[in-house]
């Protein structure tokens, strides 16, 4: 079972994932990078600055 | 199920009426404007041509139905309660006469005294995702204001577990589009006035407080502005959690009490257009789309409402749906329109 580290759902990996991969949280839509069997962290993303 | 809709001229009116024409359980027998009895429905509403032939009639014709929405203005409601619980068993108001549970505290807001306090206990509050299971056993419902609808479920959560710090106060503002206003004229709303208009409408004092004072448990310091917008409101809320409460906490929170809800979603994207709750997005629809962002221990919640749907015509049809045991979508699944 792998926990999004954003919002903390819990959630089994899809069959035959890979590490590296990435995949979207199913509550929070996060993208995340698979980083082992039952793990993954925050995937980096693009920032925009929105004129800030 | 035979249903009229009282007052149906007003745009609350002709919500309701696009909403039950297309339920699948419910028959549109009457519905009522005294000015514009005996005129075609489509006078006043005219997306609904080709849906329906019904002419408006006056409310001293209301025949006998299963349920009856009332959506005349403040005080009516209350003044011609009688009449209308005579001729159905279940009523659904969208006035505010019988939102606020004290007397005392709805002749503060609404400056008159209350005409049937006894009859308050009888009417539960028409936020479904508070007061569910009161609804099912209950006859009559009045439905909740537009602008505390969308403070309320946004922070509701907050405060039922407990995340929320009470030590300090709650300050909520609402954009809010200009159908809010009804559909009478006036020299504020003609167009060379009010276009491009950010108009801080009710900096305090807002009557809607008084409904999120009492669903809260707690006073929200609210302000209102209206915006250059039709339908919507967005209302910015922010609030102080307590120490050690987490991001994943407030996701948490909301998954465990909204996780079940068909109208509630929570957004909060990192990327993407839209990535808080936007109102131009749920027009017509009946969600209530919540977003957030901590600031150390600041929280700041988005809610977002189409005022007509969620803040009042799709929420009494939820309601009545759950009042009459029919599934909670029945005639509220329209899923908006992108663009627009």
């Amino acid at each position: 079972m792998a926990e999004c580290p954003v919002c903390g759902y819990e959630f089994d990996l899809p069959p035959n994932t890979e590490e590296g991969e990435i995949i979207s949280c199913e509550d929070c839509g996060s993208e995340l990078e698979v980083t082992g069997k039952d793990s993954v962290q925050e995937a980096p993303a693009e920032e925009e600055d929105w004129g800030e | 199920m035979k249903v009229s809709i009282v007052g149906a001229s007003g745009y609350g009116g002709g919500e309701l009426l696009r909403l039950l024409l297309q339920h699948p359980h419910v028959e549109v027998h009457q519905c009522t404007s005294e000015r514009n009895a005996g005129k075609p429905v489509t006078r006043l509403h005219p997306n609904l041509r080709k849906q329906t032939k019904m002419n408006f009639a006056r409310i001293a014709e209301l025949e006998e139905v299963d349920c009856i929405f009332v959506a005349l203005p403040h005080t009516e409601a209350m003044k011609r309660f009688h009449q209308f619980s005579v001729r159905a068993d279940r009523i659904v108001d969208l006035s505010a006469d019988f939102r606020l549970k004290d007397p005392e505290t709805y002749k503060h807001w609404y400056g008159t005294d209350h005409l049937l306090p006894e009859r308050l206990p009888e009417f539960v509050y028409g936020n479904v995702e508070l007061h569910r299971e009161e609804m099912k056993t209950a006859k009559y419902i009045s439905g909740a204001g537009c602008n505390a609808t969308a403070t309320i479920l946004g922070l509701w959560p907050l405060f039922k577990s407990g995340l929320a710090d009470s030590a300090y106060p709650v300050v909520a503002e609402a954009k809010c589009g200009s159908s809010e206003g009804g559909n009478r004229a006036s020299e504020a709303s003609h167009h060379p006035e009010r276009s491009g208009c950010v108009r801080s409408y009710k900096p305090t004092g807002h009557r809607h407080a008084a409904e999120m004072a009492q669903e809260l448990g707690t006073p929200v310091h609210f302000s209102a502005t209206s915006i250059e917008m039709v339908r919507g409101i967005l209302v910015t809320a922010h609030l102080f959690v307590k120490e050690g409460v987490a991001e994943k906490d407030i996701w948490k929170t909301y998954r465990q009490v909204y996780g079940d809800e068909p109208f509630i979603r929570i957004i909060k994207e990192k990327q993407g257009i839209y990535r808080y709750p936007e109102p131009k997005l749920l027009s017509g629809t009946n969600y209530c789309d919540i977003g957030f962002e901590m600031d150390g221990n600041r929280l700041v919640v988005m809610s977002a409402i189409d005022n007509l749907m969620k803040g009042a015509a799709g929420q009494a049809v939820h309601a009545m749906n759950v009042m009459c045991g029919f599934e909670e979508t029945a005639g509220l699944g329209f899923a908006g329109l992108h663009p627009i």
